[in-house]
């Protein structure tokens, strides 16, 4: 079995970097994770980018904790759909999130405090930018693909819009070309959460010594939520009282939890306001609702994606309730009347939105297809 | 794989340089073989996933759907040639999806098993269910949904207003002019909006 190559770095970019919002950033760090090996005419680089709750660490043990494995291990490594023995991945941490990369959590170099609730609202057009910054350090003039699902399917796509001339293929997983009032709802719901938990402090909780751990709970439930389908939540929990072995399967009458469900979603809420950074959930939905490329094109995605060179692979789940298949169609209906290069996939898969992390052989086999044939196109 | 009867016939309708979009394009062998022999901007349309899959590892733009619920992803008149190859006799909405076609193709091309040859009918006439190279499969096991002979296809196309431009029907990859409906077991028609 050949190598991983895993190699962590962080990389410090001094130019202030203009924002969406017409702010303005003086300057900031991206924590990347590279895999496998660039080659000489650096031609073979893939771009990996993250939705929410993700982080560089896109394969393989971590280098400091073997038993925390990339997001995405399934998909990227040696022999893998996206293999590194041919590709040169690169996973990067978003400007705004908590695993490394400048964020509220950052101090502020004029504060001298952590940016807390200064930090700027920053959305997918800016991330797209800093990736376009760091592909320019590490001379990488155009990318063999990028390529996300969810949020990072809406990098991916930005990439295609803003870099045309820079990006040879897009792949776009379990996304959406903008969100629906339900989806912006549901993340108003999240980030509620958090606003209203005394913890919060108006988003300087660091100083307090406090984290919102109680709105960030809350907020990752809801979230968890629209991860799932019915039938897959039907099938992992249905109506199960959470029981200890031998005690009685009667009601408790009471408000604790009584259903396995309510047991796995406090423990996902639990385990996710331990890691996870409160501002960074705001900016980050936020990031989501504001995308939508068509919206300086009149509402016309079709516009939007008029300049797009890049061939594009989209892929949709039949059970993904939160960008279900219509939302994919929506991208492949404006490249196809715009006559750009597209494939689409729509995979039969139970587990809804989630689909696009978990092991689904039809799934990874048509990526595998996919980047074997850029290779053989590219020789 | 053996190339299909039909397909040298249905490319020498297809001009270069257009835009084709083949429905129910299986494992994207015809527009493997079209691509080989005129360049041509084409997309196929296939439901089945292992069929998808072949169509990616061949680098063809492919699009995972039902055509059984029509063609709402393409815009009117937005392909040269919209290809419908042995495929009409698998869908249900016979109708609906000849409407489709010609509503999204300048010109379509439409090929189908010819139920009225003569192997066909005799086997009817001997009471069984004909098996053949145009069908191959037994009643039982057959993915076609629909039989339909030249004659039944000209009257469809007739009373949907759709004009037939060409035709050209086939026996063991030969055109068969005498009496096609009776000596042709394969039968191609190009077609558009009257």
């Amino acid at each position: 079995m050949s190598e991983l190559h895993l190699s962590r770095n962080t990389i410090h970019f001094a130019e202030p970097l203009p924002l969406q919002s017409g702010a303005m950033l003086s300057g900031y760090d991206l924590v990347i994770e590279t895999y496998g090996k660039l080659n000489a005419d650096k031609s073979n680089a893939v771009l990996i980018c993250h939705a929410l709750n993700a982080s560089h660490h896109v394969a393989g043990p971590s280098p400091e904790d073997e038993e925390d494995i990339g997001w995405w291990d399934n998909m990227i490594g040696p022999g893998k759909p996206v293999d590194t023995d041919h590709f040169f991945v690169i996973g990067v941490n978003n400007l705004g999130s908590c695993f490394g990369s400048t964020g509220p959590m950052s101090i502020n170099p004029l504060t001298g405090k952590p940016y807390g609730a200064d930090f700027p609202v920053v959305t997918v057009e800016d991330w797209v930018n800093t990736q376009a910054r760091l592909a320019d350090k590490l001379g990488i003039r155009k990318f063999a693909a990028v390529m996300g699902g969810s949020l990072g399917g809406m990098q991916a796509m930005a990439w295609a819009i803003q870099f045309p001339k820079r990006i040879d293929h897009c792949v776009v997983v379990a996304s959406t070309p903008k969100l629906s009032a339900q989806n912006i709802a549901f993340n108003e719901v999240a980030r509620n959460a958090i606003l209203s938990d005394p913890d919060f402090y108006g988003g300087n909780y660091y100083e307090h010594g406090v984290v919102p751990k109680r709105g960030l709970r809350l907020a990752r439930m809801v979230g968890h939520i629209t991860y799932l389908s019915d039938d897959d939540m039907a099938e992992k929990f249905g109506r199960e009282l959470q029981r200890p072995n031998g005690e009685s399967d009667d009601y408790r009458f009471s408000f604790d939890v009584e259903f396995e469900v309510e047991s796995y979603l406090r423990h996902q809420g639990e385990k996710f306001s331990t890691y996870f950074d409160a501002n960074t959930y705001l900016l980050i939905t936020r990031a989501l609702d504001y995308f939508d490329p068509s919206r300086r094109y009149g509402g016309s995605l079709n516009r939007a994606l008029a300049e797009v060179q890049a061939k594009f692979l989209v892929v949709s789940f039949s059970t993904d309730w939160r960008f279900p298949p219509n939302r994919s169609r929506e991208i492949v209906q404006s490249l196809l009347s715009n006559k750009s290069a597209v494939s689409y996939a729509e995979i039969d898969a139970p587990h809804g939105h989630d689909a696009f992390l978990l092991d689904d052989e039809r799934y990874h086999n048509l990526v595998r297809a996919y980047f074997k044939q850029m290779r053989e196109v590219q020789a | 794989m053996m190339k299909r009867a039909d397909f040298a016939a249905i490319a020498n309708w297809i001009s270069s340089d257009s835009q084709v979009l083949d429905l129910g394009c299986g494992d994207g062998s015809f527009l493997e073989f079209l691509q080989k022999q005129k360049p041509v901007h084409s997309y196929g349309v296939e439901i089945d996933d292992a069929r998808v899959l072949s169509c990616v590892q061949k680098g063809l733009n492919v699009i995972q759907q039902d055509l059984e619920g029509g063609l709402a992803l393409f815009e009117d008149d937005s392909f040269d040639t919209v290809v419908l190859s042995q495929t009409l006799q698998t869908i249900h909405q016979t109708e609906k999806i000849l409407r489709e076609v010609v509503r999204v193709g300048k010109e379509s091309i439409i090929s189908f098993p010819n139920f009225g040859h003569w192997s066909h009918r005799l086997a009817v006439g001997l009471g069984h269910m004909p098996i053949s190279k145009s069908l191959p499969y037994q009643w039982y096991n057959t993915p076609n949904v629909r039989v339909l002979t030249v004659a039944d296809f000209e009257k469809l196309a007739s009373t949907l207003g759709l004009k037939v431009l060409d035709q050209c029907i086939l026996h063991e990859g030969r055109q068969v002019t005498l009496m096609p409906n009776l000596f042709g077991s394969l039968a191609l028609f190009r077609i558009r909006r009257a």
